[in-house]
């Protein structure tokens, strides 16, 4: 990992040296990382540190393996696109994610590998990339131990198996799923990268909503979306691995609510 | 109990569990353990933990431990997470009863009430076989998480095997006569001892007062009904694991209130579609006000519980079935 960091760095201070592009605002909280990150991800755009976006994260990193978080930029209107960023990762972003007719907000649970600030940024129409984010203490290894289902060795048994349920409100159709994967992140002896990479939700062939995922979502990854109210064609939660498998699960939001 | 120190205040300041600000974390160096015996009964003396979550700041004695005097010198009920703390609480037994600790009796595996093994001989640390197991297992990992968060408050400590093996039944040292019981539920092997004499129960952490129960070990449905095997144990007083000793049973009481809340209110989080941070954020009711811990225990309740229980109650989508 530090030989990845210092090239990360090393490729940082190139870009710094041979653009004219003007520097990142100053990071509040003053990661080391936050310069090379932010020149690599947001390039010319403008970035500004908002409070309109909220990080929601518990107190206590109690698992470093499952780091829920849950991210909300609904304050800021229409959002084009939103990064997790975890600055101190190895993965650095477990998610990047376009909302189309989903609402800018999105629960998932993420790997720490050490003590990092936890990001969201968030860009909207004009450009404009909106972030905040946290400082989260955790124990090491997150990205770097093996997944539960490698070690009880079950995981090709249950792998792609895919849960969900549409819960209905006057505000949202709110949807959740979880698909069995062990999201290797290939920085465990022996075990090759393997992970989901992207998720679409379908109707029909239209595309509602789609994200990019890596190896520092967590093993069994689990989403919570909005999706607008009244929303009630059958939806395809369709997603698609580092090995060239597809996962699909269909979702019914006119069916009544069956929770077992 | 420990007093707070200038350099503990900056520690809670500085090693804050998501802190707003950047601020590194700089070298920081333990205060010293204060620990205040209270006299229970003749020849017991209670100490007591810090009702707050293990931070620099309390150095980690957050469990509560007693002595016993006997004949053959102090028996230890506990004794906190550190060498330096067994090494202060064992010269306060020695202070008490002019002899040192000859018997340590460890509750089980948490790191709260076992570390401090590390100051005494391993031949007169004594446990459940279950918790011996615990320890050997993740002894090494819960010593690695206590040195992160507390650092040189943990100065030399080493994790310790117990070296003698409890059984429950009848229990004689030094002309003191306890009843042992194995118990679970807090933990997979869970230590309950009972002062005949005095009529004092030891609950260890299956009994919490005024401060939330942690669950990372915790199987709620074996701890619920050891909560009725320790009610149905005739006793005087009851010193639980964290929190004040109580003579009305509601220690066990508020313990199996909060429990029952804890599960019901997560399987309702489930059912609602809530998420893991959302469950988390949920309202505690007002019952538990006076609780320390309580949304702090709640999240990491969430964190322990919660992946289970949502697999649970969402249905297969992908057209298979079963597991």
């Amino acid at each position: 990992m530090r030989g990845l960091l210092t090239g990360l760095a090393a490729l940082a201070g190139l870009v710094g040296s041979t653009s004219a592009m003007a520097a990142p605002p100053t990071d509040p909280l003053g990661s080391p990382l936050w310069d090379m990150h932010a020149e690599r991800l947001f390039g010319k755009d403008k970035v500004v540190f908002d409070p309109a976006v909220h990080v929601d994260v518990p107190v206590i990193a109690e698992n470093q393996h499952v780091f829920p978080m849950t991210l909300d930029a609904r304050a800021l209107g229409t959002v084009k696109r939103i990064i997790v960023l975890v600055d101190l990762d190895p993965l650095p972003l477990p998610v990047d994610f376009t909302p189309g007719e989903a609402a800018p907000w999105l629960s998932l649970r993420i790997k720490l590998d050490q003590r990092t600030p936890v990001r969201v940024a968030a860009q909207t129409p004009d450009g404009t990339w909106h972030v905040a984010g946290v400082w989260v203490d955790a124990a090491g290894g997150g990205c770097s131990a093996p997944p539960v289902s490698r070690a009880k060795g079950d995981w090709a048994q249950h792998l792609g198996e895919v849960r969900g349920a549409v819960y209905r409100s006057a505000q949202a159709t709110r949807i959740r799923f979880a698909v069995r994967h062990p999201m290797d992140t290939g920085l465990v002896e022996n075990i090759p990268a393997y992970n989901i990479e992207t998720i679409r939700i379908m109707a029909g062939k239209q595309e509602l909503s789609h994200m990019a995922v890596t190896g520092s979502v967590s093993e069994d990854p689990a989403f919570t979306m909005l999706l607008p109210a009244g929303e009630a064609r059958p939806l395809t939660i369709a997603m698609h691995d580092s090995n060239g498998r597809d996962f699909d699960g269909i979702l019914n939001p006119a069916e009544p609510e069956k929770h077992p | 109990m420990t007093a707070l120190t200038r350099r503990g205040a900056l520690g809670m300041l500085a090693g804050g569990l998501v802190s707003l600000t950047g601020a590194a974390q700089a070298e920081q160096f333990a205060g010293t353990y204060h620990l205040v015996p209270v006299a229970l009964a003749e020849g017991i003396w209670l100490v007591r933990g810090a009702d707050a979550p293990i931070a620099f700041a309390n150095g980690g004695a957050i469990a509560n431990c007693v002595i016993m005097a006997s004949n053959a010198g102090p028996i230890l009920f506990d004794c906190g997470p550190s060498r330096n703390y067994a090494t202060a609480l064992s010269a306060l037994a020695r202070k008490l009863t002019g002899k040192p600790p000859a018997l340590v009796l460890i509750s089980h595996l948490h790191p709260d009430h076992s570390l401090g093994a590390s100051a005494f001989d391993p031949a007169i640390v004594a446990a459940l076989p279950g918790t011996i197991a615990d320890i050997e297992r993740d002894g090494p990992g819960m010593s690695d998480a206590m040195f992160r968060m507390l650092a040189d408050w943990m100065r030399g400590t080493e994790v310790v095997v117990p070296g003698r093996r409890l059984a429950a039944g009848p229990f004689e040292f030094g002309g003191r006569h306890l009843q042992l019981f194995s118990l679970a539920g807090h933990s997979a092997s869970d230590l309950v001892a009972l002062d005949e004499a005095s009529g004092t129960l030891l609950a260890g952490d299956l009994v919490f007062k005024d401060r939330a129960p942690a669950t990372p070990h915790a199987t709620l449905s074996t701890w619920l009904a050891s909560l009725d095997r320790l009610a149905a144990i005739p006793h005087r007083r009851l010193v639980p694991g964290h929190g004040p000793w109580d003579q009305d049973g509601s220690g066990i009481a508020q313990t199996r209130d909060w429990l029952t809340w804890l599960d019901k209110a997560l399987h309702d989080a489930s059912a609602q579609g809530l998420d893991m941070t959302e469950a988390g954020e949920i309202a505690i009711p007002a019952r538990f006000a006076g609780m320390q811990a309580a949304r702090y225990e709640l999240q990491r309740s969430v964190s322990h519980f919660y992946p289970a229980i949502e697999i649970d109650s969402l249905p297969r989508i992908d057209g298979g079935t079963g597991g």
